[in-house]
């Protein structure tokens, strides 16, 4: 195990940041997808439920992503400076989609409640929701392959398409889109009121899981060529193998309890699978923040920073934990 | 286009975007949360209905604030790298911060919208207060790292690399109680006054709409003040500009010679060929007063700063000159309300003074804007005052007049549908709210 250092503290908090984002803010997205793609007699109903689940609680999720990027650029300033350049049209992008998702979601909420008009809105936000965790995913998958330069080389492909346009951050997009996917119908089994749609987002919910695995077993396979330092280190680790099997048992666990229909069961499975694949690409990096150059020390910043920055979390975790907690209590607590 | 014009322009669109929801974001949950405990108080339906539709109108703009937040934060990369490797240990802390009050923003938010009928009454006003405790916070530790960009501190500079990084120095750098406070007061002033404007249009046409009135006289107590405070806050930063930043000061007033008892010059336009500042109204030795307090100080002008430090002058003086101009008018019509309020008069009822709020209605926001223009476009060149020039930080990434075309369709798009929303939601203002009008119910769709 890694000695613990004021970097290695600050880089855990990144990655809890982008583990509640993950689980929180990715669902929300994954609730924009089932939204695009609702259908069946109860099309409506399920995209009710949907912006019923993600209304309240999708503006504190995403704050998630917004610390992680702040940590980041205070903590590891030259690691947010290079991967700013080699990803800046996959960071662009993602960023255009976040846009059009939140904004197109709130302005369904308040225009005229009109069939056109709401269709409208609703497509923007859905498609937004399907295209932005793709892009999320391959800026994620871009750090893991190792092909983020020290600055920009060669011509404009090589330096500013290259790095992320291949074939492993491409499948990591596409698990990032099936992972949140799986998350949000699982959430939603828990959350609808009727059988009925239970039922929907039960088959929703087993087909995204299986996407998930699928999309996992390509990224893996990928990364033997694409991410040959993550490759290797969840091949050969010494905790590689253990690792494997409880990211598998969660797995399992998920889909079997979604069979048989134990849904709160299959939400914490479900939540702590997505958890495992994203520490599992955290230590597989382990000590590169941007590989194969830039480890976590060489791109901390001063420990007078890093220990304020420390200090400042702790503070914020008094206030921000109870609020979360009254804020999912209020919304997604058992019905009285 | 050159890319460091293009990224420039990227983010000042942005910024000017932005600045617009995240001030409405300060100030609105105010509004609402006074609606709110003023129904709780008198039991007037007529105030529930004003903070429902309050929080709608929040609602929207917040959402639009913080998507375009999040544009912002990444732009500080994706756009200049040099500066946030440079500066991200240094002025990190404030924004680390800010990650912190911004979520308990959008925490309340959801519970204040979406809570109506899930938790007590009194929570829900709470909820209400937390979110505009957030909102302040979050404009405070945003502009305190703007501040820092001015007037840089916590660290000493060794071959161009920053060394003795002390990020609390940093957050009490010399402009960040200045700026602070002259951002929050036209946060304030300029919702408050803009919503007081519509109203009293309103009231122009519709004289005895309770709503109406009551709504104006919410507005009024929130924008008034903070109007009327603003001369002195914006005197506070004009001094610290004037120690700290000559340069920008000098462009500000049109100060080509260094002069002792220089002129306050009102309006003219910089002619920076003849370097002489043409066709303005000068107050005798008034700049002097203003920015040292002392009628023979010598004002440092542009001749005394190298040509290659100079902003640009014409922008940065007309901007400056307008900003002063709004502020002056919000100001005084902001007194007179008060003084109309002393003496008992009903404000709502006076004609002359609601045509007064209904011409202010766009004056804060296009002050804001203007007093942005200002104190950015008078930093430059620097990105972080007289250490990292703006064109040494910009990213090498080629084709930048790509995303910057790309984000100002967004921006425009985003532009149009927030005012359509609005507009719909203005008028649909209810006539005659008072006796058994139904509530709105909760944000639909929801």
């Amino acid at each position: 195990m890694p000695e613990l250092s004021l970097p290695l503290v600050l880089a855990g908090a990144i990655l809890v940041s982008l583990n509640a984002y993950a689980l929180l803010g990715g669902a929300d997205f994954g609730g924009g997808v089932w939204d695009l793609l609702a259908s069946g007699p109860r099309r409506e109903r399920q995209r009710a439920l949907v912006a019923e689940a993600i209304g309240p609680i999708w503006e504190a999720n995403h704050v998630w992503l917004i610390l992680a990027v702040v940590l980041l650029f205070t903590c590891f300033p030259a690691a947010f400076a290079r991967l700013s350049v080699a990803l800046h049209i996959p960071l662009t992008l993602g960023l255009i989609g976040i846009v059009l998702r939140g904004s197109a979601f709130v302005f369904r909420a308040y225009d005229v409640q009109r069939d056109d008009v709401q269709r409208r809105w609703g497509r923007i936000f859905a498609s937004a929701s399907l295209v932005t965790p793709i892009l999320l995913g391959v800026s994620v998958g871009a750090v893991a392959t190792g092909r983020v330069p020290r600055a920009p080389e060669g011509d404009f492909v090589d330096a500013f398409v290259r790095p992320w346009l291949q074939p492993f951050p491409i499948a990591v997009g596409l698990l990032a889109l099936a992972l949140f996917a799986f998350l949000a119908a699982v959430y939603l089994t828990v959350e609808a009121d009727e059988p009925a749609l239970r039922e929907d987002f039960r088959a929703r919910a087993l087909g995204a899981g299986l996407a998930a695995f699928a999309a996992a077993a390509l990224a893996l396979l990928l990364a033997y060529e694409g991410a040959p330092l993550v490759w290797g280190k969840l091949i050969a680790s010494p905790w590689a193998l253990r690792f494997h099997l409880a990211t598998a048992a969660a797995a399992v666990a998920a889909l079997g309890a979604l069979w048989r229909r134990r849904w709160r069961v299959a939400r914490v499975a479900a939540a702590v699978q997505v958890s495992l694949v994203l520490w599992g690409w955290g230590l597989a990096q382990y000590p590169y923040l941007v590989p194969p150059h830039l480890t976590l020390h060489e791109a901390a910043a001063p420990a007078a920073t890093l220990r304020l920055v420390v200090l400042a979390l702790a503070a914020g975790a008094v206030v921000l934990f109870p609020s979360l907690y009254y804020l999912f209590h209020v919304f997604k607590g058992r019905p009285v | 286009m050159s890319d460091l014009l293009a990224a420039r322009s990227q983010m000042a669109v942005s910024l000017a975007f932005h600045i617009v929801f995240a001030a409405i974001g300060i100030a609105m949950p105010l509004l609402m949360v006074v609606a709110e405990r003023r129904y709780h108080r008198t039991g007037d339906r007529a105030y529930l209905e004003l903070a429902k539709r309050w929080a709608k109108g929040t609602a929207i703009m917040f959402a639009v604030g913080a998507v375009s937040g999040t544009i912002l934060s990444f732009e500080l990369g994706l756009l200049w790298p040099g500066f946030m490797e440079f500066a991200g240990p240094i002025i990190g802390m404030p924004f680390s911060l800010e990650g912190f009050a911004f979520f308990v923003e959008a925490i309340f938010l959801g519970v204040h919208l979406y809570g109506w009928n899930r938790v007590p009454p009194r929570m829900h006003l709470v909820a209400g207060v937390m979110v505009a405790l957030g909102g302040v916070l979050s404009g405070i530790f945003v502009v305190i790292a703007n501040a820092w960009m001015n007037t840089p501190a916590g660290f000493e500079l060794v071959n161009g690399r920053a060394v003795n990084v002390d990020p609390l120095a940093a957050m009490a750098n010399p402009a960040a109680f200045t700026q602070t406070l002259h951002m929050t007061l036209a946060a304030y002033a300029a919702t408050g006054l803009g919503v007081a404007g519509i109203h009293a249009f309103l009231l122009l046409r519709d004289p005895l709409n309770a709503f109406h009135r009551r709504a104006l006289a919410v507005a009024l107590l929130v924008g008034a003040p903070a109007a009327a405070l603003q001369p002195i806050s914006g005197d506070l930063a004009g001094k610290m500009v004037a120690r700290r930043q000559p340069a920008k000061l000098a462009a500000m007033e049109g100060q080509f010679r260094t002069e002792r008892g220089a002129p306050l010059r009102v309006g003219g336009w910089p002619d920076v060929e003849r370097r002489e500042t043409r066709f303005a109204i000068e107050v005798p030795r008034m700049l002097s007063v203003l920015a040292f307090g002392d009628p023979d100080a010598v004002v440092t002008g542009l001749e005394d700063v190298p040509r290659s430090d100079w902003p640009p002058v014409p922008p940065v003086h007309l901007s400056f000159q307008v900003m002063v101009a709004l502020g002056t008018y919000l100001a005084l019509v902001s007194l007179w309300a008060g003084w109309l309020a002393l003496r008992r008069r009903d404000l709502a009822a006076h004609r002359g003074l609601l045509r007064a709020l209904a011409l202010g209605t766009p004056m804060g926001f296009v002050a804001i804007e203007c007093g942005w223009m200002v104190t950015e476009i008078g930093r430059q060149p620097w990105v972080v005052h007289g250490v990292i020039r703006t064109a040494d930080a910009v990213t090498p990434m080629p084709g930048l007049v790509v995303p910057f075309l790309l984000f100002t369709l967004l921006y425009l798009g985003l532009a149009a549908a927030v005012v359509w929303l609005l507009r719909r939601q203005i008028l649909e203002s209810p006539r005659e709210p008072e006796p058994g009008a139904a509530p709105v119910g909760v944000p639909q769709g929801a």
